[in-house]
């Protein structure tokens, strides 16, 4: 690494000059997201489409739907998708098609199917769970009578009488 | 790993090299600077790493002696603690000061600011730059943690001096650990043998103000779960957990919980103005590891006023603290080691990720294992009806809690499923928003009633009866959100109807603190916590309207705008007068003028933008918007068309502000209830030390 950066030392010069003719030319930039020549003149079938664009991985990308990807790949993947709906597919049948070609990495909302039921049913599972382990300590709370208060010497009760008096 | 010169332990033959050659290379700078001034940025960068290294050695010191003297009731090892956290805390604040040095004076001899900054670069985002790649932002996460220890010793004179001790101690044992992942794996002072010329900038998304303040009030947050964390092994270690103890972690949880809010709002406000498209939240995995210990750390706020005042869920505080620290270090886990693609994937190894694995599995594994051994031992005292304050309090952490969990399995499912079942997969923005959202539908539902109880046992009927005009006004705004909009969306009439709902049950239960003659000068001598509450309540309803309303209700408009021709989006006029180049500090920028009108008269001129950064090679895109009360105007600007005419995105993004003025108020209830003389951090300090007595030796 410390050869390279010599040889990077050496060629400052060259290397100065790269950068002044870089910031001289304006680089192309990507494109934005959705462009007007892909939306679709149907109203209700575009919207279908952008609906179904937001559940869809810019599969290139990291964690950005084809909706709102500049990637030239989420651009082919919209386009795809229009296609496909004004070919007359139902939702259902756009998805399938494209995790067909690209793996259910393409969806951002995993099916519930399979393996992929643990990620649905965790939440509201372990919901169930806390709100019986919660019931279950109110009501224990609620039936138990007041320890008498020998976890304490005097010396701390007033201490701790002191601290929590201020109110 | 590529090897870089190092100048730790051949400062003295490598230094005199080193300055010649940023003489040389500063000869054919415009920048140059004076000769000495090298020689002397050397001795600041060496003296820097010095201070960070002695920092690691005082944190081992102060991670044992004190902890022994706890044990041994020796006075005069406890005593080590106080001293050294202050030590502890000047010498990283010393090394931190160096490392900003040299990237205010560009010192490209330290590799850290050659790769992340660049002469030209404007003065705030050299100094943000230091926080903003792995190594400088390590560097601040340890100076907050230590500058968090500094002041549990500073406020903490109240404690018993065996906790005391024992919290700093363990507070001091995780800055062992960073200041070892720092100077072993993610050294900021490196240095390079042959200083090059010029720097290569900092990523040009980070070269905003919004970012440079991001990071540390989220790192101030997920540190500041450091110091619960320490309370609660220390309380285990002595065995014991009591009010006072509950109010002892409150205002560390509070301080710890507003930063979080703040550091959060500020990224997600960052990343609607800057990123093209005005989302605010993409559950991306960087995300929600910053908002799982937020959502623990509002459930611990809660939990720890029934610990105090009812001396109740006393194990449930404990193991909450434990993990709302132990997921700050999962994020961190997340963000430094890059295991989950994101895009927030900037500065990430994963050599590095398994440091930090190590370090969670230590501290998190470790202080469970204590939870277990001890958790038995803490007897609840206080007893409460089925309906009372402390019932609606567990609900409160059972959704709290359950949600996080919610969060977590979204975030870690991809991993979990291409290691077990060998299927790569994505969980994004759809999953979070179908899992997620219920549980702060019903939340939203619950936190009226809940905290209008009384403590112990509440009436019920009565709490109802009070809530009753929110309820009738909430319904009446639902029934005309609901019939005024097109479309039969439900988000957003159930959204205004839970803000109206959770908004005015938060009004309703202050007025109820008046009493029976609706004596009004009592709110003004009701506690700040009182206000506190409310105020934060207000913000979660004002928040949870602005999501329900932006994301139910947004327009959009995408076409090519020809320059002159206006065009009609909702009830504005929008017309692209003129598209010019304009020359930023280090940026070229592709800068629009668009007038908007409403009816007829101009009301905004907005300038969107394509910045191009040359030294970086990365176009950005700089959106222009017109903030209002109740919606914003959000314009970009996209690339030109062969046939004349710019792509021009438009939205009309209702309620947006108050997603972010929600979040403004949270952090300020936090910080009413904050400033509770109650609260003070130093409670009870004084008294002690007027009147010495005998430590409680249990």
């Amino acid at each position: 690494m410390t050869t390279f950066l010599r040889i990077l030392h050496a060629h400052a010069r060259q290397l100065a000059l790269i950068l002044c003719l870089a910031m001289s030319v304006p680089m192309a930039m990507p494109a934005l997201a959705v462009q007007p020549d892909e939306v679709l003149d149907d109203p209700a079938l575009e919207q279908r489409a952008r609906d179904l664009s937001k559940g869809l991985r810019c599969v290139v990308c990291q964690n950005e739907s084809i909706d709102e990807s500049n990637a030239d790949l989420a651009r082919e993947l919209r386009l795809v998708v229009r296609e496909r709906l004004v070919e007359g597919d139902s939702n259902e049948e756009v998805l399938d098609y494209l995790v067909a070609r690209y793996g259910e990495f393409v969806l951002l909302k995993p099916r519930t199917d399979g393996w992929n039921m643990i990620l649905w049913l965790s939440g509201p599972g372990l919901f169930l769970i806390a709100l019986g382990v919660g019931a279950g300590y109110i009501r224990s709370r609620s039936n138990a009578v007041a320890p008498t208060e020998a976890g304490l010497s005097a010396d701390e009760e007033a201490r701790l009488k002191e601290i929590l008096k201020d109110t | 790993m590529p090897r870089w010169k190092n100048g730790r332990g051949s400062g003295a033959v490598a230094e005199p090299a080193a300055c010649d050659n940023v003489n040389r290379a500063r000869g054919r700078n415009p920048l140059a600077v004076g000769v000495a001034a090298p020689i002397m940025k050397g001795m600041v960068t060496e003296l820097g790493h010095f201070a960070l290294i002695l920092a690691f050695l005082v944190a081992i010191v102060q991670s044992v002696v004190p902890m022994v003297g706890a044990h041994k009731r020796w006075p005069g090892w406890m005593a080590v603690a106080e001293p050294a956290a202050t030590v502890q805390f000047l010498l990283t604040g010393f090394a931190f000061v160096a490392l900003t040095y040299a990237f205010v004076t560009s010192d490209f001899s330290l590799r850290l600011v050659w790769l992340n900054s660049h002469s030209a670069k404007p003065m705030i985002y050299k100094i943000s730059g230091v926080w903003g790649n792995h190594e400088g932002s390590m560097l601040l996460w340890v100076l907050i943690l230590t500058l968090f220890g500094a002041m549990a010793a500073w406020f903490g004179k109240g404690l018993p001096p065996t906790l005391r001790a024992r919290v700093l101690a363990v507070q001091s044992a995780v800055a062992v650990a960073f200041f070892a992942f720092i100077l072993f794996t993610s050294n900021p002072f490196m240095r390079l043998a042959v200083p090059p010329f010029d720097g290569q900038d900092l990523n040009p998304l980070l070269q905003d103000p919004g970012l440079a303040f991001h990071p540390p009030f989220l790192y101030l947050g997920y540190v500041g779960l450091s110091i619960c964390f320490s309370f609660a092994v220390a309380a285990l270690i002595e065995g014991r957990v009591d009010a006072a103890w509950g109010r002892w972690v409150r205002p560390w949880t509070l301080a710890a919980w507003v930063f979080l809010t703040i550091g959060i709002a500020l990224g997600s406000w960052w990343a609607y103005y800057e990123l093209g498209w005005g989302g605010f939240w993409f559950w991306d995995p960087v995300e929600n590891a910053s908002f799982m210990p937020w959502l623990l750390a509002a459930a611990l706020l809660h939990s720890a006023i029934v610990v105090e005042k009812r001396e109740a869920l006393k194990s449930w505080t404990i193991l909450l603290a434990i993990l709302a620290f132990g997921f700050s270090l999962i994020g961190t886990f997340i963000v430094r080691s890059g295991l989950l693609t994101s895009v927030h994937a900037f500065a990430n190894d994963p050599e590095r990720g398994v440091f930090i694995l190590m370090i969670m599995v230590f501290f998190t594994g470790g202080a469970l294992t204590l939870f277990a051994a001890r958790a038995s031992t803490m007897e609840a005292k206080g007893v409460f009806g089925v309906a009372s304050r402390e019932s609606a309090l567990v609900a409160n952490n059972v959704i709290l809690a359950v949600s996080c969990f919610v969060v977590f399995v979204g975030t870690m499912w991809p991993v979990v499923a291409e290691m077990f079942f060998d299927t790569k997969l994505s969980v994004g923005a759809p999953f979070f928003n179908m899992a997620f959202t219920p549980f702060m539908v019903v939340l939203g539902l619950l936190l009226p009633l809940g905290s209008m109880l009384s403590w112990k046992r509440a009436k019920l009927q009565r709490s109802l009866k009070q809530l009753l005009p929110g309820f009738i006004l909430s319904v009446l705004l639902l029934g005309l959100f609901w019939t005024m909009q097109t479309g039969t969306s439900l988000l957003g009439p159930v959204g205004v109807f839970l803000a109206s709902w959770v908004i005015s049950g938060a009004v309703l239960d202050l007025i109820n603190r008046t009493g029976k003659n609706r004596d009004l000068s009592r709110l003004l001598r009701l506690p700040r916590s009182d206000w506190g509450k409310a105020t934060a309540h207000i913000g979660f309803g004002v928040t949870m309207v602005g999501i329900a309303g932006l994301m139910a209700w947004q327009e959009e408009d995408i076409r090519v705008a020809q320059i002159g021709e206006p065009f009609q989006v909702g009830a504005f006029e929008l017309e692209l007068q003129d598209v010019n180049e304009v020359r930023g500090p280090n940026y070229f920028s592709t800068m629009g003028d668009v007038v908007v009108r409403q009816d007829g008269e101009q009301i905004a001129v907005l300038n969107p933008e394509k910045r191009n950064y040359p030294v970086a090679q990365m176009p950005t895109t700089e959106a222009a918007i017109d903030y209002r009360f109740l919606r914003d105007i959000y314009v970009v600007i996209g690339d030109e068309q062969d046939n004349g005419g710019w792509v021009m995105r438009t939205y009309i993004k209702p309620l947006a502000n108050w997603i972010w003025a929600g979040s403004i108020l949270m952090a300020l209830g936090g910080l009413l209830s904050l400033s509770d003389r109650r609260y003070r951090v130093a409670a009870g300090a004084r008294r002690q030390a007027a009147a010495p007595q005998g430590v409680p030796a249990e």
